[in-house]
């Protein structure tokens, strides 16, 4: 990864997915992985290819270039290990990658109403507008957000 | 084959004995306190009845022992995989339901079982108590009781009453629950 720095600015890791690149918030990524072998094993969940086992944890594999560019990645590179936030914890993900990652400073501007479930954030990089993802929307389980609302659920009362 | 009750498990022992099994090339592991018996497939002959309900076709036969009807589960057809042709039956300890099963590929010691990782989110939550590593693969471990539900029992229950009980009280088969 290479690096870049500016005072004020929240970091982001560019990630590269065929030919257009997004971006993570620094403070999710853990690392950036070679690839290694993909145990697979029968399941109902979209988007989850198998797990990967990295430094003796197991961790799921999600392909999420299908839902950002209508197709699966043709070659990958590494794996951009991320945490993702479900409702009572937080889990790391492998999400396929092209290329290298850059750490970049930048500005993000927040998502509005009409954005994608999947887009946190703009931010601005040599000239290019990026988006900025959010993984527990484009990453398969629960969402953080569930658990604000879980107290919202009505309970039907029963004799 | 009969397969002999693991001793109870103590606080200082956090190991567990797994059968690793295959069905249609994939690796599973089992663990080796919930299977009662292996028997080959050879062997039902004879004392398996057959079942035909379309709307539970993994299992075809079932088996009587004593006053309990144990289902035979294919187990390539529970996890949409390409049907193969079993030569074993587990037949599962405490619960009614027996796997068939492509073959037994040998028992290892489990030290580490992890939960399914949340993004799996689906029907397989069910299916699996978790996953293990063993010589850097990583194997599920199926769950005993992921295989037929509480509401498929009923239905197959349903299904095994005899013909004259059934048609005084309905003309229709057993529906499965949604």
């Amino acid at each position: 990864m290479t690096h870049a720095s500016d005072a004020g600015a929240q970091s982001f890791v560019l990630l590269r997915l065929g030919e257009r690149r997004f971006a993570v918030a620094a403070t999710q990524v853990a690392e950036l992985a070679a690839p290694s072998r993909i145990f697979r094993f029968p399941h109902r969940t979209p988007k989850l290819e198998g797990v990967i086992l990295r430094r003796g944890r197991i961790v799921p594999v999600c392909d999420v270039a299908e839902s950002l560019l209508g197709r699966s990645l043709a070659s990958r590179r590494f794996y951009l290990i991320a945490a993702r936030h479900y409702r009572n914890q937080d889990e790391s993900v492998a999400l396929p990658v092209t290329g290298e990652c850059e750490l970049i400073a930048a500005e993000m501007t927040g998502a509005s109403e009409s954005d994608a479930p999947h887009v946190a954030g703009w931010i601005s990089h040599n000239g290019e507008v990026i988006e900025v993802l959010n993984l527990d929307s484009l990453t398969p389980g629960d969402s953080p957000a569930a658990k604000l609302n879980s107290s919202d659920v009505t309970v039907e009362a029963r004799p | 084959m009969r397969v002999a009750a693991p001793p109870a498990k103590t606080q200082a022992s956090r190991t567990e004995q797994i059968i690793l099994f295959r069905v249609a090339g994939q690796l599973f592991a089992i663990s080796s306190a919930s299977v009662q018996e292996v028997r080959s497939v050879d062997s039902l002959a004879g004392v398996s009845a057959e079942i035909n309900q379309p709307a539970l076709r993994k299992v075809r036969h079932v088996l009587q022992r004593g006053d309990k009807s144990l289902y035979v589960v294919n187990t390539a057809v529970h996890f949409g995989l390409p049907v193969s042709s079993a030569a074993l039956v587990f037949v599962l300890r405490k619960i009614r339901t027996a796997l068939l099963v492509d073959s037994m590929d040998r028992m290892a010691t489990m030290t580490r079982l992890q939960a399914l990782p949340l993004a799996y989110c689906h029907e397989e939550r069910g299916w699996y108590r978790g996953l293990t590593a063993l010589d850097q693969t990583v194997i599920p471990v199926v769950n005993p009781e992921g295989f037929l539900t509480p509401e498929e029992f009923a239905f197959l229950d349903a299904s095994l009453v005899p013909p004259s009980t059934a048609e005084s009280a309905t003309n229709e088969g057993p529906e499965l629950p949604q």
